[in-house]
């Protein structure tokens, strides 16, 4: 964002040095994250659907599933403000109980994919040799399946439901985490200070959750909120394509595919989820380019 | 140079090994009998058991891997179990289309996602560069099946210009490139105009501007060249994203490619056409992949070769 970028050539001067303690860290990373407005406005987004997930559901008064032949198909009006679908259900409500599933899929799923990855990513990074040549062989070969596909490839062993698009997306995102952990751990490994730590006798897995994982914690963050925004128009693609959610379940890429014969004739059947989508995958992404831009050190120059 | 390219392909072989397992396990990971499946609804158990004899079930896994392979290597995929073709004619012409997709798409995103990225760098932080950003940030935000279902509304439906579905004409071909091509053209816009940045403020630009040269010179003559070189790397990329991507554009317009195929025989269960498409598409971008290595370090002169 081209915000972004002005408001952190203004804190040019200020540069975080590595003996602050971490409060003081986060307070400096906030304060940095304040300056960047476009951050800010995707981490109030990402709170509004939070709340929305949470409190929505209770709010609203038709059901989530309220079948209504007599409203069907609807335009958009002060009593069904998105219109209704061919059930005549309304499209509003539908949207508000499906933004639990969308950030449930994008946090779940980054949670586990991002466990898996950085581990084995530190452990690749950190041992070197032959552990890390087949670690990361095995993340190539992940890898050559490109975007969906492997996410597909694992639906079609699994089956097409909403854990298992959870669990497929989480597998597609391990390579992604596993070597970006990697290359920062490389780097840190060959930092002083943690010679010294080795120096004093520490052990392997002390060595690495207490001073080489605090290091690789910036981009790590940063590429996990990218990834939700990833793992969610992923796993809308899947339940689109009839592989994920399923109807009647209100899951955003569901509710597309289900009114997929009615959408060119009624326009906003197709409109209000779609937008929905794009709203949820636009917080996060701004958020992560906020965030990497508050902590990556070199776009501070 | 040549030393390399034969290097880089050595390097490949346990990558393609590694695809060609994972894709064999897909079959032995699934639950159920594949035989019975075959067999039929309500097949004897003896026509079970010949059927799995007759598929080489019984043998040891490494036979049948070994079979698999040799099989993959010669492009001899099996039978479909649902049309009964040969999967590799089944598979053949609707791959061309879905690489015809891509391909197009990757040159629209590149057309598109370079001169903006370019323009976005010269007039930096002015409110076209703002707007820009702005855009790409949304075209990376989209999903693709999404964007194509509105597109098919406004331009097929309501203007009535562009057919709505199919693949061939050249009016066919618009709705499905640009649904496809935009997130690639917000990815390599944004690369693009990170990379002009980060040479705009070297030194050598700076003695460049100093001698006295024309900014136009400056810009596309000296800076260009050298910005170009990591968005090379995406390109590659970006194919295969753009791929796999296909597989949703292609459900949208009911294009009969290898995508809207994956997800029909998933369905069905019909797992040596899936098998196949999956095992295709991943050879296809590891070789896609290399040649983009091979670009980039043609391109990029700095690179040591050895």
């Amino acid at each position: 964002m081209a915000s972004g970028h002005s408001s952190t050539e203004e804190m040019a001067p200020k540069k975080i040095k590595k003996e602050r303690p971490a409060v003081r860290a986060f307070k400096d990373f906030y304060h940095r994250l304040k300056k960047n407005k476009a951050a800010l406005v995707g981490g109030y987004l990402i709170i509004f659907l939070i709340l929305v997930a949470t409190i929505g559901p209770f709010l609203t008064t038709d059901g989530v599933n309220e079948v209504n032949y007599t409203q069907k198909l609807e335009s958009p009006s002060t009593e069904n403000w998105f219109g209704t679908d061919h059930q005549g259900r309304d499209i509003f409500t539908r949207i508000i109980h499906g933004t639990g599933y969308t950030l449930l899929v994008g946090f779940l799923s980054v949670l586990m994919g991002g466990i898996v990855g950085t581990l084995l990513g530190i452990v690749s990074g950190y041992y070197g040799g032959k552990i890390d040549t087949v670690i990361m062989r095995f993340m190539d070969i992940l890898l050559a399946f490109p975007g969906i596909l492997l996410a597909l490839a694992i639906i079609s062993i699994l089956g097409g439901n909403f854990i298992n698009v959870i669990i497929a997306v989480a597998i597609f995102s391990i390579p992604t985490f596993a070597r970006i952990v990697r290359g920062s751990t490389l780097a840190t490994r060959e930092l002083e200070y943690v010679d010294a730590v080795k120096a004093l006798g520490a052990k392997d897995s002390r060595i690495i959750f207490k001073h080489i994982l605090p290091n690789v914690l910036s981009p790590l963050i940063v590429q996990s909120t990218l990834q939700i925004a990833t793992a969610i128009l992923t796993a809308s693609g899947l339940s689109f394509l009839g592989l994920g959610a399923q109807p009647p379940s209100p899951e955003w890429g569901a509710m597309l595919n289900d009114g997929r014969n009615y959408m060119l004739d009624y326009g906003y059947i197709a409109l209000f989820p779609g937008l929905a989508i794009v709203l949820a995958v636009l917080a996060f992404n701004i958020f992560g380019d906020g965030l990497r831009d508050a902590l990556d050190p070199k776009s501070k120059k | 140079m040549f030393k390399f390219v034969v290097r880089r392909l050595f390097q490949l072989i346990p990558v393609l090994l590694g695809v060609s397992i994972l894709v064999f396990a897909m079959m032995h990971l699934t639950p159920g009998n594949p035989a019975k499946i075959l067999a039929g609804q309500g097949a004897s158990a003896e026509a079970v058991a010949n059927m799995e004899e007759e598929m080489g079930l019984n043998d040891p896994i490494i036979v049948q891997y070994g079979n698999f392979l040799y099989d993959a290597v010669t492009l001899n995929f099996g039978t479909s179990w649902k049309s009964g073709l040969e999967v590799s004619k089944e598979i053949g012409p609707k791959f061309v289309v879905t690489v015809e997709l891509a391909l197009y798409s990757t040159m629209l995103s590149l057309f598109i996602g370079l001169i903006a990225g370019i323009v976005s760098a010269v007039r930096k932080y002015t409110l076209l560069d703002v707007s820009i950003m702005i855009i790409a940030l949304f075209g990376l935000s989209m999903p693709n099946f999404w964007l194509g279902i509105m597109l098919m509304q406004w331009f097929s439906i309501q203007l009535g210009w562009l057919p709505a579905t199919g693949w061939g004409t050249p009016e066919q071909i618009i709705l499905p490139v640009i649904t496809l091509g935009t997130a690639g053209a917000a990815v390599v816009a944004r690369m693009t105009r990170s990379s002009m940045l980060d040479v705009i403020s070297q030194d050598y630009i700076r003695t460049a501007r100093a001698k006295g040269l024309k900014e136009g010179i400056v810009i596309y003559r000296h800076a260009l060249k050298n910005a170009l070189i990591p968005v090379v790397t995406v390109v590659g990329l970006q194919f295969g994203l753009l791929l796999s991507g296909a597989v949703l554009t292609e459900t949208v317009f009911a294009i009969n490619g290898i995508g809207g195929l994956i997800v029909d025989r998933i369905n069905a269960r019909d797992f040596p056409v899936v098998q196949a498409s999956v095992l295709v598409m991943a050879v296809v971008f590891v070789f896609v992949n290399l040649l983009v290595d091979l670009t980039y370090k043609f391109l990029n002169k700095r690179i040591d070769l050895d």
